[in-house]
């Protein structure tokens, strides 16, 4: 039982990553119809990110976990109206190609900087230990890492249906014709809105720098489960993208133990219960289907 | 009719000899050698997982090798014209492929040196062996090469799973880890380190409790840390058999849920220098793993490795000292042989003991062209003791070249 509940609490942590990149994605996609397949790249650059602050300007972990989500989320922006936005009219083809590419000019602009080798980080001190939850020990910075995480959902959940930008942002993101009709200007949130999405994986960047491997691919390995995820919990709601993060991070976890004898099916477990998902309800758990345009 | 025939053999042979003997003004007349040059060609990763540990130092470490044979023959050597040729693989066997003929053929490359990633580098042996020309590989890890896939022009030169298995395995259990978790990227080099890891812990009277494949590659490992100490029996050692990046994640997250405090050490199948680099020397501190060589081994290893760094900036990996010491012995066997001619070159390798910079006590066994050597097992220094940068390692042990590898396969037809 204890096994049980570590393993539990284990996938949640990990589920909290792949919750924060889903929400990234689906505000982008809900608001702007952009598959971003650059999000991984946003998310390794907060990881390089922070490594650079400590590294060459000893600015701690605290700092790089507010720093880095503003100057990507900031880049963003930037990028969206530079580039993705004057895509915007074309089929969706063009800006799928145009993030793709994003990811090999960032990925190799860091490579030929620091290289492929995996960069150290350090867990901050503060967080080093473990605390004891009662019925086990688990890695402070872990528990740390979870809660964060979902303070972070929640915050923007609350954003979301209790702001007026947040109700804006969550009509165009479910009927962007329709909020259009009611005369609201939803092309003022578009950068906005794709520089937060940025941003969020900006943020799951930092976080995973000190428990993870730190180099210029960490965010191509991710971002597939990812697409798998929000795929699951339905492209473009926001409620989905979470819940669908946290419920793939605790899949992968029971797989891996309780499917020790049979590491082919652990290992594709994701998809398998996104093709599921996709026999079943085709628009994702939480998805609502698209009149046909 | 007959007279005319033996005229014109007679003619085209004084025209092949003329066009043969035809290198500069300094030609002796008799060079044997394809267009009165000699390349070597370094095919490897530029780019992705490998370009530290081995990469473009690699090609740096063959351009040293290539002075320092002009340097020792000066106007005697078979050819001072001799170059380099390199090319980036990607760790991917269609491009490995494509990439060895066009160094074959169009660069007019004699010796193809490196070519890491056993998928790529068992296609390249097989390129080898359709062109007649010599095939080095120095970072490929796969047995194959010197056993289903063994041909006339291949050697295996640096190390294999099986050095790195049993070193480790066995020494490991030798000296007191009797109770195993293992864990393996599931691809063919995880799945193959993993039955000989476990051949040689069960060889050595130790136990492996339990074994996982992971998937590759994967950037979470801690279910697995989360498991190994509620094994039963208790495992008092995990063995990873994860490599490059994959290893980064699982021992930054070992130290995370801080295994070693809860009496499970670590031991590694395979690992670089650079990888304790960037790991940093306290996450590994105490574990073991097997290396093909050590810069500061000794004095001929450190005095190399001076002039490497001032080369590069860097100090060597196993990788770079092997193809050092790989392109030295082709050439001076070329020089021997006063040819490139690739079977004259093979014939004058095979059988033939070598003791330099890289090889102690080597020997290249005719049979399956495996380089026998000594071989070491490192132990990562703790924190305090380390002094120098790059000097993270001691050796504990040296693996004598005779038990360092396998005995040639049954499956190896030359």
């Amino acid at each position: 039982m204890t096994g049980f509940l570590q393993h539990t609490f284990d996938g949640l942590v990990n589920g909290a990553f792949y919750a924060l990149l889903a929400l990234g994605l689906a505000v982008i996609f809900g608001m702007l119809r952009v598959v971003n397949f650059a999000h991984g790249a946003f998310y390794m650059l907060g990881a390089m990110g922070a490594y650079v602050l400590l590294a060459e300007f000893g600015v701690p972990f605290w700092w790089a976990l507010v720093i880095m989500p503003v100057v990507l989320g900031v880049l963003g922006m930037a990028l969206e109206r530079a580039f993705v936005h004057r895509l915007a009219r074309l089929d969706p083809l063009y800006n799928f190609l145009l993030t793709f590419g994003l990811v090999l000019i960032l990925q190799d602009l860091v490579k030929s900087r620091y290289g492929v080798q995996s960069i150290p980080y350090a867990t901050p001190e503060s967080l080093g230990g473990s605390v004891d939850l009662g019925i086990f020990d688990f890695p402070t910075y872990r528990v740390f890492v979870l809660g964060f995480a979902v303070a972070i959902c929640v915050a923007v959940w609350w954003a979301l249906t209790h702001s007026r930008v947040g109700m804006v942002v969550r009509a165009a993101t479910e009927r962007p014709e329709l909020t259009r009709a009611f005369g609201i200007n939803v092309g003022r949130w578009v950068t906005p809105v794709f520089g937060f999405g940025i941003a969020l994986a900006g943020l799951a960047g930092v976080l995973a720098a000190p428990m993870r491997a730190v180099n210029p691919l960490m965010g191509a390995d991710l971002i597939i489960v990812v697409f798998a995820v929000v795929v699951i919990g339905g492209l473009g709601s926001i409620f989905g993208s979470v819940a669908a993060g946290f419920g793939i991070g605790l899949i992968q976890a029971w797989g891996v133990v309780y499917l020790a004898d049979w590491p082919i099916l652990s290992q594709t477990l994701v998809f398998i219960v996104m093709a599921a998902v996709l026999l079943w309800r085709p628009a994702g758990l939480f998805g609502r289907e698209e009149a046909p345009a | 009719m007959r007279r005319t025939a033996g005229v014109a053999a007679a003619s085209a042979a004084v025209l092949l000899a003329a066009g043969c003997g035809g290198g500069g003004p300094s030609g002796s007349g008799d060079s044997k050698l394809t267009d009165d040059k000699i390349v070597l060609g370094v095919l490897n990763d530029q780019s992705g997982v490998y370009a530290d540990a081995s990469g473009k130092n690699s090609v740096k470490a063959v351009e040293m090798a290539i002075a320092d044979f002009k340097a020792k023959y000066g106007d005697k050597a078979v050819t001072t014209n001799i170059s380099v040729e390199s090319a980036d693989h990607q760790n991917k066997p269609d491009i490995a492929n494509t990439k060895a003929a066009e160094l074959y053929d169009r660069k007019g490359v004699d010796a193809i040196l490196d070519v890491p990633t056993s998928s790529a580098a068992l296609k390249v042996a097989d390129v080898a062996k359709a062109k007649k020309k010599l095939y080095f590989n120095i970072t490929g890890a796969t047995t194959d090469l010197t056993g289903k896939a063994c041909n006339k022009y291949t050697f295996h030169y640096a190390y294999d799973t099986y050095m790195l298995a049993h070193g480790t395995g066995t020494a490991a259990t030798q000296e007191g880890a009797k109770n195993w978790y293992i864990v393996y990227p599931d691809y063919a080099f995880g799945q193959d380190m993993e039955k000989k890891f476990s051949a040689a812990v069960e060889g050595a009277g130790g136990k492996v409790v339990a074994k996982d494949a992971t998937p590759f590659p994967n950037d979470n490992f801690s279910t697995f840390l989360l498991k190994a100490p509620t094994l039963n029996p208790k495992p008092d050692t995990l063995g990873t058999m994860q490599a490059g990046g994959d290893l980064v994640n699982l021992v930054k997250q070992y130290n995370e849920f801080k295994l070693r405090d809860k009496g499970v050490g670590l031991a590694v199948g395979l690992m670089f220098l650079t990888d304790i680099h960037s790991l940093t020397p306290a996450a590994l501190a105490g574990t073991t793993y097997t290396d093909a060589w050590y810069w500061n081994f000794d004095k001929q290893n450190r005095e190399w490795a001076d002039r490497f760094l001032k080369e590069t900036g860097t100090r060597p990996t196993f990788a770079h000292a092997a193809n050092y010491s790989a392109a030295t012995q082709y050439l001076e066997a070329a020089q021997s042989a006063g040819t490139d001619d690739a079977d004259t070159v093979v014939k004058e390798l095979e059988g033939k003991e070598i003791n330099d910079v890289f090889l102690r006590n080597g020997k290249i066994r005719a049979e399956d062209h495996r380089v026998l050597h000594d071989a070491y097992l490192a132990q990562v220094k703790p924190q305090a003791e380390v002094t120098e940068d790059w000097d993270y390692v001691k050796v504990v042990k040296t693996i004598p070249a005779a038990e360092a590898f396998a005995s040639p396969s049954a499956e190896c037809k030359m």
